[in-house]
């Protein structure tokens, strides 16, 4: 009897890349990449350094242009929007050195990430009009509640982000990413330099966003031991071309991924 | 005609001293990409040190010239080691300020030193005008040209074939590199600040024969902006270019366009709404190097 | 020795004045305010005046240099366009002040659009350079569009008529500055405790992190030139009605570089900083003067020297403060706040 076709896939695609081609001056950063990612899994990036995982994070969130190929986020076609427009459909990132606002404190750094949900404009904060003034106070409220409280962060409120711990600052991060609702949230090396300790925090903070917030992460990792535990699926990089696609557990008894690691020996 | 002929004719002139004081603007934006509001100051300083060698010391004025430049590239080198080096690394803005703060110093200074009055060199060039055809420069507007040309080359030249001016070119592209490579970057940095004191004395000593000598001089120093924002703001062939235009559009603009407008001033501020055009569609000028954004 | 500042609810960690300690220094440093014009003499009415407009000016150009920062050294050209406007409302079609002052504001922050638009394409010293054109240009304005500036003679402004009265002393005209003062510190102080003051430090600081998280920065840059040359638009026309007189040669490039002068020595990106500048800036010329006079009698040509000295000491205190105290005055009071805050242990 002939097999029926495959069952149809539920993933509905809230990301995706098709074809994603970025060179810089004759050096190809990204070669066709395509990728879809479903809508609340925590899909993981690898690769060797140079592999365009950063470069690819950086085609999503709209820093730069493709040379060819298409961003869509939810079917839309957002590659000519620039970045902040898609912060304001519902792109997150988290960087991978720190980007924190230095003149601010954490609680402003924080609160800035709803920038693009606020109303308010120049005139009605400067006048202390009343719904602005409720706006201001809605927000302080929602992101004590939110972040705050869900990041364990409540005393680092009023420090200056310059005095804070490597691994506080990408937390505050983290929490600057969230306060802004996000649909997709794409983390660039988000345990990058952490002791375990903060390695483990910071992985069941991920977890968290992703099952009690049902928001679709991105992440890039050199941490395989963090991504196999995450990560629903992995994408594997090298010389901006895409090797290998799957669970992790597929990834790993890869050869191609294998090769682009260790080396011809392997 | 003959009027377009006579100023063009100044204006190129008048460019080629816009362009020598551009030049050490130029020195010192490209060795350490700082924008030195005190060159005006220092071009004054140059003239004083100059004109007080000839007076009092009834030097000739090739011998006071010599005077000005080693007078003039010591307070540079002072000044790049006493207030620009605790400044490295600090934001642009300091570092503008603290230029604009030295020239407030000199300005100072020269007025407590030598008074407001307004000065002029005892003569120097021969009469005699260079005559081209229809075209009259006085001999006055020619030296001071042939000289800084002279500075120009000069220094150009120095640049591109000595050992020194590659070391300050190597600065300019990549401080870090220059440094593994065994270049003394703070050597670079005070010589770079001693040639432009140097170029800025030349500029000021020329200027001064043109138009007398006081400590409002330094005004002259505003008009490089829209020359070095022309040619590129680290560029000497730039600069060279950029003033030549300028003088030209200068004196074009005050020819023609003056008599028709009430207040005049025509030539001060054409140059400044060229400025924004070329902000506008070229920002890095004609030979200027393009900036690049990282993540 | 201050060992916590507890606040109850989201609300009062929310407000300006949160401490007892803070309300009340606000309602002393108030009184005093309002008690100095019965005991000052004329000439330091004068000075509380001038400080005060300046204060106004040197605010809206930390705001944009220090806050959002964007170098700006044409500062004193949105003074003039507000001086101008005010004063041309008030004097050819006998517009009352408070109508005046603040459409001159108004036309100031239209004239901060125009300077702002090139932040599009160009950033940092080029931008710089750009407003010093337009402070170039502006001047050739105020000079040559006779109609409606009054050319090289400029215009005469009648005094500012409240209530029926007429303030045109030092003394009437206190009250209105310093209350406009008040008033727009405390805009400034709103701003940058609400959603776009966030934004202004935030393109300062990081401005590529900022636009991927969603601040659009060529707005959040045109709304920064908007608010600064509206402030700068206010000090000038709160100065016609002061000086009732409005002439080309009040808003020069040398302006420009002592409202910057003041921002710095105070500290960028501080409020506070900004009012002790100015105060430091205005005050130190008029110490200054009164250290020459006192010289006269042991050396007689001291006088002479009084404007190249107060150039050097101007230029002396600009270099000295970013030599060594970088971030200002406000840095100073906060470094001396800490130290009385954890006295008798240190640090």
């Amino acid at each position: 009897m002939a097999e029926g076709p495959a069952a149809p896939t539920d993933d509905r695609a809230i990301l995706a890349v098709e074809r994603l081609s970025l060179s810089f001056g004759g050096l190809a950063a990204l070669a066709a990449v395509d990728l879809r990612v479903r809508a609340g899994s925590i899909t993981g990036i690898i690769g060797p350094n140079g592999a365009g995982k950063t470069s690819l994070l950086n085609c999503i969130s709209g820093f730069y242009r493709p040379d060819r190929g298409r961003v869509l986020l939810d079917g839309e076609d957002v590659t000519r929007l620039p970045a902040d427009r898609r912060a304001a459909l519902g792109i997150a990132r988290t960087f991978q050195s720190v980007s924190l606002f230095e003149g601010m404190t954490v609680l402003d750094n924080v609160k800035l990430g709803a920038h693009v949900r606020q109303r308010s404009g120049v005139v009605s904060s400067m006048l202390r009009l009343p719904w602005a003034s409720r706006e201001e106070l809605a927000l302080r409220e929602e992101v004590e509640r939110e972040v705050f409280d869900f990041l364990e962060m409540e005393h680092l409120r009023r420090r200056t982000v310059g005095s804070l711990s490597y691994g506080l600052q990408k937390r505050v991060d983290l929490a600057r990413a969230l306060a802004m609702r996000p649909r997709v949230l794409l983390l660039d090396e988000p345990v990058a330099g952490m002791n375990e300790e903060e390695t483990e925090d910071m992985a069941r903070f991920i977890l968290d966003v992703q099952e009690e917030r049902g928001i679709t992460i991105v992440l890039i990792e050199h941490d395989m031991g963090v991504v196999m535990d995450l990560c629903d699926r992995v994408v594997a990089l090298s010389f901006g071309e895409k090797l290998a696609e799957g669970t992790p557990g597929e990834i790993q008894k890869d050869p191609e991924v294998i090769r682009a690691y260790l080396g011809e020996a392997a | 005609m003959d009027h377009f002929l006579q100023l063009l004719a100044s204006g190129v002139v008048t460019g080629g001293i816009y362009a020598l004081v551009a030049v050490g603007f130029v020195i010192v934006y490209k060795a350490t990409g700082i924008i030195n509001f005190a060159t005006g100051e220092l071009m004054m300083l140059g003239a004083f040190f100059a004109y007080t060698a000839m007076t009092a010391a009834r030097a000739p004025f090739a011998l006071a010239l010599l005077v000005a430049v080693v007078a003039a590239g010591g307070l540079g080198a002072l000044v790049e080691r006493v207030v620009l080096r605790p400044l490295l690394g600090q934001r642009a803005i300091s570092v503008i300020m603290v230029t604009i703060g030295l020239s407030s110093i000199f300005k100072g200074v020269a007025q407590m030193i030598w008074s407001g009055e307004y000065r002029s060199f005892p003569p120097i060039f021969p009469r005699a005008p260079l005559v081209l055809g229809t075209v009259i420069l006085p001999s006055r507007q020619v030296w001071p040209f042939a000289i800084a040309l002279a500075a120009i080359l000069l220094v150009g030249l120095g640049f591109r074939f000595t050992r020194t001016g590659t070391a300050m070119r190597a600065t300019a592209g990549d401080q870090q590199a220059a440094f593994a490579m065994g270049i003394d970057i703070r050597r670079v940095f005070s010589l770079s600040w001693s040639l432009a004191a140097v170029t800025a004395a030349i500029a000021g000593v020329v200027v001064g024969t043109i138009g007398g000598i006081s400590p409002q001089l330094g005004a002259i120093g505003l008009r490089m902006f829209p020359v070095v924002i022309l040619g590129g703001l680290d560029s000497i062939p730039g600069a060279l270019v950029g003033g030549i235009a300028i003088g030209v559009l200068e004196n074009m603009a005050g020819g023609y366009l003056d008599p028709l407008l009430e207040g005049g001033g025509v030539k001060e501020v054409v140059p400044f709404v060229a400025l924004v055009a070329i902000l506008m569609i070229r920002p890095y000028g004609l030979f200027g190097t393009r900036e690049v954004e990282r993540l | 020795m201050l060992i916590g500042n507890y606040q109850e609810t989201y609300r009062s960690d929310e407000a300006l004045l949160r401490t007892p300690a803070v309300r009340g220094w606000m309602a002393a440093l108030g009184t005093a305010a309002l008690v100095f014009p019965f005991v000052a003499g004329d000439y330091l009415l004068y000075l509380a005046n001038l400080m005060g407009v300046l204060a106004i000016a040197a605010l809206g150009l930390n705001i944009l240099t220090g806050f959002t920062g964007q170098i700006s050294l044409g500062h004193a050209a949105f003074m003039g366009v507000g001086g101008f406007g005010a004063a041309f409302l008030a004097s050819r079609l006998s517009v009352p002040f408070w109508l005046a002052v603040p459409a001159g504001g108004v036309m100031a922050c239209l004239a901060g659009v125009v300077v702002g638009v090139p932040s599009l394409r160009i950033k940092g010293l080029y931008l710089a350079i750009a407003t010093l054109a337009a402070q170039v240009i502006a001047e050739w304005v105020f000079v040559n569009w006779t109609s409606v500036t009054g050319g090289i003679r400029g215009l005469n402004v009648p005094p500012a008529r409240l209530v029926g009265v007429s303030l045109d002393t030092d003394f009437r005209i206190y009250f209105l500055i310093q209350a406009a003062l008040a008033a727009h510190v405390w805009f400034a102080a709103n701003l940058f405790r609400t959603r776009w003051g966030r934004a202004f430090i935030a393109v300062r600081d990081r401005d590529i992190a900022a636009e991927l998280i969603g601040v659009p920065l060529f707005r959040t840059k045109i709304l920064s030139f908007m608010v600064s040359s509206f402030y700068a638009g206010m000090a000038g026309g709160l100065w016609a009605f002061f000086v009732k007189v409005v002439t080309p040669e009040n808003f020069p490039l040398s302006l420009s570089i002592q409202l910057l002068a003041m921002v710095i020595v105070g500290g960028l990106g501080s409020i506070k900083g900004t009012l002790f500048g100015t105060a430091f800036m205005t005050l130190v010329p008029e110490v200054l003067k009164l250290g020459v006079g006192a010289l006269r009698t042991v050396w007689p040509g001291a006088q002479s020297y009084f404007f190249p000295m107060r150039d050097v000491v101007f230029g002396a205190l600009i270099v000295a403060f970013l030599v060594f105290e970088p971030h200002g005055l406000a840095e100073m009071w906060n470094r001396t706040k800490r130290f009385f805050a954890l006295w008798p242990f240190e640090k």
